[in-house]
């Protein structure tokens, strides 16, 4: 092997100068290409679904796909196509909303107890521990059953099951950030707690809670459909997509799309959103000296 | 005959994020005979850790070994397959890790961990292992060599625990032991015990060694033939002597020149009244745990220690770690407010935490930290880091803030260029200058410094140190300098108190410097290493 000259370092630097370089991972904008297009679906489905949801075109039940109707039709024979388009509109709505509600929350009061201490972390956490001690699904149930199913309804009750969560992963790293010096300095400058968790903590901890925040926001797709199943979800003629799962259950044994498109749709909601916050667009910070 | 270690054109090379490969050793030839200790000395990122490694046939993490040999007795590091190389590493090579704290298992003994390597290599029986390691322990002079090994590794000091894992290098009787800065955690005086067991245990084994540091009075004690290394490349290779008192290279001049104390030469100016001190500290207490009856803390970091600042001088603190130097200097910054005592600026006494104490006293007050790397905000440009103190403090923004920080760059001497730059683009020295810079976009009257350069490389230590009295000159500011080291405080000081277990013992000036009087202060000025070969024997033991 000959010795490379002296001077290939320069040469390739050169290639990067002046440029403010984004990697972009191809798997991460596939994860985007997909969340993008559902929701696209979901903002435009009124207008795009061929049949009514709760139209029976059909004389069948569990059609198979056919010209007429794509993916079959379900149960009732109805339009599985139109139900589907229409049923991104609450998983992804609501799940959405939900997460980003449990998040921001539990961020935002994670932080403050981290960086603040003393009786507020203890007592924020205990109240939270507290709500974290109740099974999930038997909280919707009761609070569902109580006040009755509606989208409000749902997005905040499962914002504050998943609230804890947030609260806890995120005080869990703010207590690391918080030992720094640099937030030391900050603190002995005078400044406010808004400044603090905002510009001093919230940028360092960003990577892992946008991670966990794809975690949860899969976490709520399921339990939104593990609730729809139940029938506590979206109410009739409406249906989210685990609740089209439920109620085609029963096509099961014929193989009939009813059943496995929704929970395709599912899956490469779920998967996509993970694939692109695991790959978000990482800023080149390799710059030649000059 | 063949040398134990030769290296032959050895070349690394490291691939960014950006995937531009970089050659970070460049054809790098090293010769180590049998029973000789070679000393690898160079600034940080010259590649001295890295060569040190190779000898393990090990490339950090985004490293490889590109091309070139590394045999150490007859095998070659480089071309044989990892379960080769396992089985040399422990019993022909050992490594001596920089922090031996990190490197020990806090939830397994001592001893556990010490034998651990006889029972990989399959060397040795259990109690044989055991036996050894309690001889390898009396060797290295650590205290009860019988008993030592029950403990964990939180139950003994830092020095202690560095011997230890020498110890456990050594247990694998190695042909060659790596040492990886091992003393540079260490305070000079636990460092003079260590130096003097490393010594003593590889002479008398016969055992080769590569020592890594960017220590030149250290690697004087120890070594037989000293390095130097830059960028990857050899600049000059001699024996400790021709280094030492006939070094050829220019960079190995710098790096010797460093190492002069420089006195400074600073004109009797001002102060013929003496005005009211900028900083008076009066019976200061402070430490840790619940307060006892008598008003104090149930450990006192610092006991009723009292000092006082003119403007436009000096006050260095001296001691070893522990002794409640830094606990001092937060109490004055307000971070860990005092139990007792007044602190008074300017005259007036200010409150005890940051929290209760006004903007504009927090802003003539600034303290800058030892590490550069934890003080700076990753998240942050320089640019942001330095414009928040000028928008908090100055309520600056837009083109003048630009013009300010574009001043606080040229004061500390960075290019211009650097300000959108983050902290993990920086070097460490560069680091320390922002980090200095924050300070002085408060336009305080007194910076706090916190062993600023303990951290740092002489070379660049040495830069700092210059810069600050630069500044000292332009904005007649005051400092209150916390070190370990000497020759750094002794350069820039016109007052150094020296500590010990949280008490005043002694206050000197550069005149008193040669002729301390209190005993601590004699052993801690013994202790610091001189360029000399023989220093070490000729300490008292």
């Amino acid at each position: 092997m000959k010795r490379p000259p002296a001077n290939t370092i320069a040469v390739l630097g050169t290639k990067f100068r002046g440029r403010v370089g984004y990697r972009v991972n191809p798997v991460g904008l596939i994860g985007l290409a997909i969340i993008v297009a559902w929701t696209v679906v979901a903002l435009t489905a009124p207008l795009i679904i061929p049949h009514s949801v709760g139209e029976i075109v059909d004389f069948d039940y569990f059609g198979p796909m056919s010209r007429t109707l794509w993916l079959g039709s379900d149960y009732l024979g109805r339009d599985m196509l139109s139900r589907i388009l229409m049923g991104a509109r609450y998983t992804v709505g609501i799940s959405l909303a939900a997460v980003a509600i449990a998040c921001t929350c539990g961020v935002v009061l994670g932080m403050t107890a981290a960086v603040t201490g003393g009786w507020v972390d203890t007592i924020l956490s205990r109240l939270l521990d507290a709500l974290n001690s109740i099974p999930s699904k038997l909280f919707g149930l009761v609070v569902v059953a109580a006040v009755g199913s509606s989208i409000p309804v749902l997005i905040l009750t499962l914002s504050v099951i998943y609230i804890p969560g947030a609260y806890r992963f995120a005080r869990a790293l703010a207590v690391n950030v918080n030992t720094m010096d640099f937030v030391l300095v900050a603190r002995i400058r005078g400044e406010s707690l808004f400044y603090l968790i905002r510009a001093e903590i919230l940028p360092n901890i960003l990577g892992p809670v946008l991670a966990d925040f794809g975690l949860r926001f899969v976490f709520i797709v399921l339990l939104l459909s593990g609730l729809s199943f139940l029938g506590l979800g979206v109410q009739p003629p409406y249906a989210d997509w685990g609740a089209l799962v439920r109620e085609n259950i029963g096509g099961l044994p014929y193989g009939a799309p009813a059943v496995i498109v929704p929970s395709l749709a599912i899956a490469s909601l779920t998967i996509s959103v993970n694939l692109f916050i695991d790959n978000l667009p990482a800023k080149i910070r390799d710059k030649e000296e000059h | 005959m063949a040398p134990l270690v030769s290296i032959r054109n050895l070349r690394v090379e490291a691939t960014t994020d950006a995937g531009r490969k970089l050659q970070i050793i460049r054809g790098v030839n090293l010769d180590v005979a049998e029973g000789e200790i070679v000393a690898l000395i160079g600034e940080s990122g010259s590649g001295k850790t890295t060569i040190a490694m190779t000898l393990l046939g090990h490339a950090r993490p985004g490293c490889r070994i590109v091309g070139g040999e590394v045999r150490v007795d007859g095998a070659d590091m480089v071309a044989l397959g990892e379960h080769e190389r396992a089985a040399i590493r422990g019993t022909k090579v050992a490594y001596v890790p920089q922090s031996a704290a990190a490197a020990f298992n806090p939830a397994m003994t001592i001893m556990a961990q010490v034998i651990e390597v006889t029972a990989i290599h399959k060397l040795m029986s259990a109690d044989a292992a055991r036996a050894k390691a309690i001889e390898l322990f009396k060797a290295l002079s650590l205290p009860e060599p019988e008993t030592i090994g029950d403990r964990y590794p939180h139950q003994v000091s830092g020095g202690q625990l560095q011997r230890l894992a020498a110890a456990m290098a050594l247990i694998g009787n190695p042909r060659v032991i790596i040492f990886d800065e091992p003393t540079t955690a260490l305070d000079v005086t636990t460092q003079v015990e260590v130096l003097r067991a490393f010594k003593a245990v590889t002479a008398r084994h016969g055992i080769a060694g590569v020592y890594v540091s960017h220590d030149l009075a250290v690697v004087a004690q120890i070594a037989d033939r000293i390095v130097v290394l830059r960028h990857g490349e050899v600049q000059e290779v001699g024996t400790t002597e021709q280094i030492l008192f006939a070094a050829r290279h220019p960079y190995t001049r710098q790096l010797l020149a460093a190492f002069e104390p420089k006195r400074q030469d600073r004109a009797a100016e001002v102060a013929a009244d003496r005005p009211v001190p900028l900083l008076e500290v009066r019976d200061l207490t402070a430490g840790y745990g619940p307060i006892k009856r008598d008003g104090t803390p149930a450990v006192a970091a610092v006991k009723s220690v009292s000092l006082s600042v003119e403007r436009g001088k000096n006050l260095g603190i001296i001691g070893e770690s522990g002794c409640g130097k830094s606990t001092l200097a937060r109490a004055i910054a307000g971070i860990m407010p005092g139990y007792l005592g007044q602190v008074r600026f300017n005259g007036q006494e200010i409150a005890a935490t940051a929290a209760e104490r006004s903007r504009e006293d927090l802003k003539q007050m600034q303290i800058v930290f030892q590490h550069a790397d934890t003080a700076l905000n990753p998240a942050k440009s320089v640019e942001d880091i330095l414009g928040r103190p000028l928008t908090f403090y100055h309520g600056m923004d837009g083109r003048t803030r630009d013009k300010r920080i574009d001043q606080l760059l040229d004061m500390v001497h960075l290019p211009r260029l650097l300000r959108s730059r983050r902290p993990g683009e920086l070097s460490g020295g560069q680091k320390q200058r922002v980090n200095f810079a924050r300070a002085l976009a408060a336009d305080p009257k007194l910076i706090i410094c916190d062993e600023i350069t303990s951290a740092l490389d002489t070379v660049v230590a040495a830069a700092i140190i210059e810069l600050l009295r630069e500044l000292q000159r332009e904005l007649s500011l005051s400092y209150v300098f916390i070190s370990h080291d000497l020759s750094v405080v002794e350069a820039i000081c016109d007052e150094i108190v020296v500590m010990y277990r949280g008490e005043r013992v002694e206050q000197l000036t550069p005149e008193t410097l040669a002729t301390p009087s209190h005993a601590y202060t004699q052993l801690l000025f013994a202790s610091v290493p001189k360029l000399d070969p023989r220093w070490l024997e000729s300490l008292p033991a």
